[in-house]
């Protein structure tokens, strides 16, 4: 329903600028994995805002699937640090990319 | 070890002891990753923070950390914890534990902890059953729930633990789940700083057990039911807090008690002082 | 402290003051006749001499409160009676593994459960040895009189702080009430072993030292970050699975008794020189004991008492030169037969046990009989 009401504009259209923009930048972070210390419970890979790790389809020594960042998806971090602090596992942390 | 792979927190952590032993999706390991981000903002000196438990999986906790801890024997951490703190005042004493060790075995304890207004804040872990010995049922396991030693579902009624706390005096009384961390971490660190007893009760998943008894896939799907079904009331009538999930109820979170009255240890110093004087 | 000088009083009061002579400052109890009187003494005196003093919920949060305080760098104590003290093993134990210093009274009294709370029994003997499951080296003192009361109490203190350990005082309900003499010495007669405290040096915290019998504690809030572990640990405190660190560990807490036997044991002897028969007994049988003993040397039987002051460890050395020139051991206690066991394993010759029911003072008559029926 509410898509059929919806103005049929384009993104640009619609988008306004907040006039400081140019002050703000989006923070990025790097992602880190201690993959030995993983135990593939999903928590990071299902709860990134960014959608920006996967499970790879190696193994560690203890025989789980470490996770990883996404081919691609490299910038894509935001540092907003929900792996971390989601991580059971003390496997993996963000690190502000300046 | 090349220098990326350290973990921020490993100064807090006996690094070389990871991987810990729990299980995957288990969530003892946030809350070790809370208690230590809420000791590192608590104001406290880190060196005075001890951390003591009983037995079992959440007793494991305090051997992680890079602090004085002391691992001791199945429900008498809160009296070891006692002794402890009135013999060296100085210390910030934390127990953490399960829910089998704190309000099964060491239940008596924990209330009488309570009505002293003992200077300890205690932390329960409360994953609904007793997770080591392969997920019996215990006093917190919710009504109609399946575990290994309720094949038919359980029977008794659980344990409403803020509700128990609040009504036994303690002066702090909080719930969170894992899958609430920052929520969590904060109401830690404002719980080490109060004078008296302070309770905060934790849920955790525990997937091999509690999880897959009672139709959660994995820890994930556990999480999952938490922040589907979990809402912040900080105003919630005690009595109403019970977990019942098998009869469709919703968990309620938040900060429920953070009232002040003097403490044992305030009280006793003041009784000593004046045994004191009459000494000389 | 008591002023030095001489006190009609009863054991309870005796070891109260010796425990603070000793050095206690934490004292967590739970009432329980007939110990009762040292918690209520404790609840006055602790706070006047700037010590802590709590009355717990029962016997195992007392028994956990004085192993935390102890690990909290006090010196700590309890005091209880059978009941009180089967609740207490488990945590015994812990106090074992953890090494840590404490001191434990246990008051005799005729068992078993409830038994008779008012009278006096032996019947906790092989309790205080074998009561905490696995492997243990427990030293246990036996008070025949006030006057030990108070000086074992304090030793009891001394040798808790040196082999860090609990150390139990299996007292009775007898030695407990009985009035007598109680002399008090000078503060400087007695020593008293300081608690040993250890900090981190060069980043080294280990909890614990397999290698040296007298390793210090750490206390918490220095900055030591040791960890404490009732499960079978290595040096740093560490849990393992492995058989070979729970041999390590075992050998360590085993061993430092074994090597400083000599040392820790204690017995007193009357007229054993000569004697062909030899009266072990221990506590308040021992002064029935003494005199049935007394009153066969008039009648010129060549017997004698050896009184063992520490119950454990067994002061097997000793038992072993006398049966050399001795037939015949007489094991009188108040119990159906439990110390009479050791002694007859490590003598290896006839031991007669007189098993006295709990609830009475064991009468003289009849030890002097047994004593006679040697010679006949």
């Amino acid at each position: 329903m509410i898509k059929e009401n919806k103005p049929n504009l384009s993104q640009d259209e619609i988008w306004r600028e907040p006039v400081n923009l140019a002050l703000f930048r989006k923070p990025q972070g790097k992602v880190h994995v201690i993959a030995e210390r993983c135990k593939e419970c999903n928590y990071c890979t299902n709860y990134c805002p960014n959608e920006v790790l996967e499970r790879s389809t190696n193994t560690n020594s203890h025989g789980y699937h470490y996770v990883q960042v996404k081919a691609g998806k490299e910038s894509s971090c935001v540092n907003c640090g929900m792996c971390q602090t989601i991580c059971p596992d003390f496997a993996i942390f963000v690190t502000e990319v300046q | 070890m090349s220098i990326e792979e350290v973990h921020p927190k490993s100064q807090f952590l006996r690094d070389e002891r990871l991987p810990h032993i729990w299980c995957p999706g288990c969530g003892l390991g946030i809350v070790l990753q809370s208690y230590i981000n809420a000791a590192e903002k608590s104001g406290i000196r880190l060196e005075n923070h001890v951390l003591i438990s009983g037995i079992g999986c959440t007793a494991r906790l305090p051997g992680y950390a890079n602090l004085d801890t002391y691992h001791t024997t199945h429900g008498r951490g809160i009296p070891f914890a006692t002794g402890m703190k009135i013999a060296n005042p100085d210390l910030k004493v934390t127990v953490i534990s399960g829910d089998g060790d704190l309000f099964n075995i060491g239940g008596n304890h924990f209330i009488h902890a309570a009505r002293r207004n003992m200077d300890l804040l205690v932390v329960c872990v409360n994953n609904f059953n007793y997770g080591m010995t392969g997920g019996q049922h215990g006093s917190t396991t919710p009504p109609s729930s399946l575990s290994s030693s309720t094949p038919y579902g359980n029977i008794e009624q659980s344990f409403n633990l803020p509700y128990l706390a609040a009504a036994i005096g303690a002066s702090y009384v909080a719930r969170w789940t894992v899958m609430h961390p920052r929520q969590f971490t904060k109401s830690l660190s404002k719980a080490m700083d109060i004078r008296g007893f302070a309770f905060v009760e934790v849920l955790s998943p525990c997937p091999p057990n509690f999880g897959k008894f009672n139709g959660f896939s994995d820890g994930f799907a556990e999480m999952e039911f938490y922040r589907k079904n979990s809402v912040v009331d900080n105003e919630a009538k005690l009595e109403d807090v019970s977990i019942d999930p098998h009869h469709g109820k919703q968990i309620i979170l938040g900060e429920f008690v953070n009232k002040r009255r003097p403490s044992f240890i305030e009280l006793e110093r003041e009784v000593n002082r004046r045994a004191m004087v009459v000494e000389k | 402290m008591l002023p030095p000088g001489k006190y009609f009083t009863d054991g309870n009061f005796a070891a109260t003051e010796g425990a603070l002579y000793g050095g206690c400052r934490f004292f967590a109890g739970y009432p329980i006749t007939p110990s009762s009187e040292i918690l209520e003494r404790m609840s006055r005196r602790l706070p006047e001499v700037g010590g802590h003093f709590i009355e717990m919920e029962d016997e195992i949060a007392s028994i956990a409160a004085i192993i935390g305080a102890s690990n909290g760098g006090l010196k700590s104590m309890t005091a209880t009676s059978g009941p009180g003290f089967s609740l207490m093993q488990e945590n015994i134990g812990l106090g074992m593994i953890t090494e840590t210093p404490t001191v434990i009274i246990d008051e005799m009294r005729a068992g078993p459960s409830t038994g008779i709370p008012t009278r006096v029994g032996q019947g906790d003997v092989m309790q205080t040895r074998w009561g905490s499951h696995g492997d243990l080296a427990p030293i246990t003192y036996s008070p025949n009189s006030v006057q030990e009361s108070f000086d074992l109490t304090i030793l009891a203190f001394n040798s808790a702080e040196i082999y860090r350990q609990p150390v139990i005082i299996a007292s009775d309900q007898v030695i407990g009430h009985l009035s007598e003499i109680l002399t008090v010495g000078n503060p400087e007669e007695y020593e008293v072993i300081q608690r040993l405290t250890r900090k981190k040096a060069n980043g080294n915290h280990n909890t614990f030292s397999y290698s040296d019998d007298f390793i210090p504690m750490f206390v918490p809030g220095t900055g030591f970050r040791g960890n404490v572990d009732s499960l079978t640990h290595d040096e740093m405190g560490y849990p393992s699975n492995d058989a070979s660190v729970e041999r390590e560990m075992l050998e360590h807490l085993l061993g430092k008794i074994k090597r400083n036997e000599t040392k820790i044991i204690r017995f007193e002897e009357y007229m054993t020189d000569d004697a062909k028969v030899i009266v072990v007994a221990y506590g308040i049988t021992s002064r029935s004991a003494k005199k049935a003993v007394k009153n066969a040397r008039d009648e010129g039987l060549k017997v004698g008492l050896f009184r063992p002051i520490t119950l454990w460890p067994f002061p097997e050395g000793r038992i072993v030169e006398l049966a050399e020139k001795t037939r015949k051991f007489i094991v009188p206690e108040i119990n159906y037969g439990q110390y009479s066991h050791p002694v007859r394993e490590f003598s290896r010759r006839e031991t007669e046990e007189i098993h006295f029911p709990p609830g009475a003072i064991p009468d003289f008559k009849i030890i002097l009989r047994e004593i006679e029926r040697s010679f006949t």
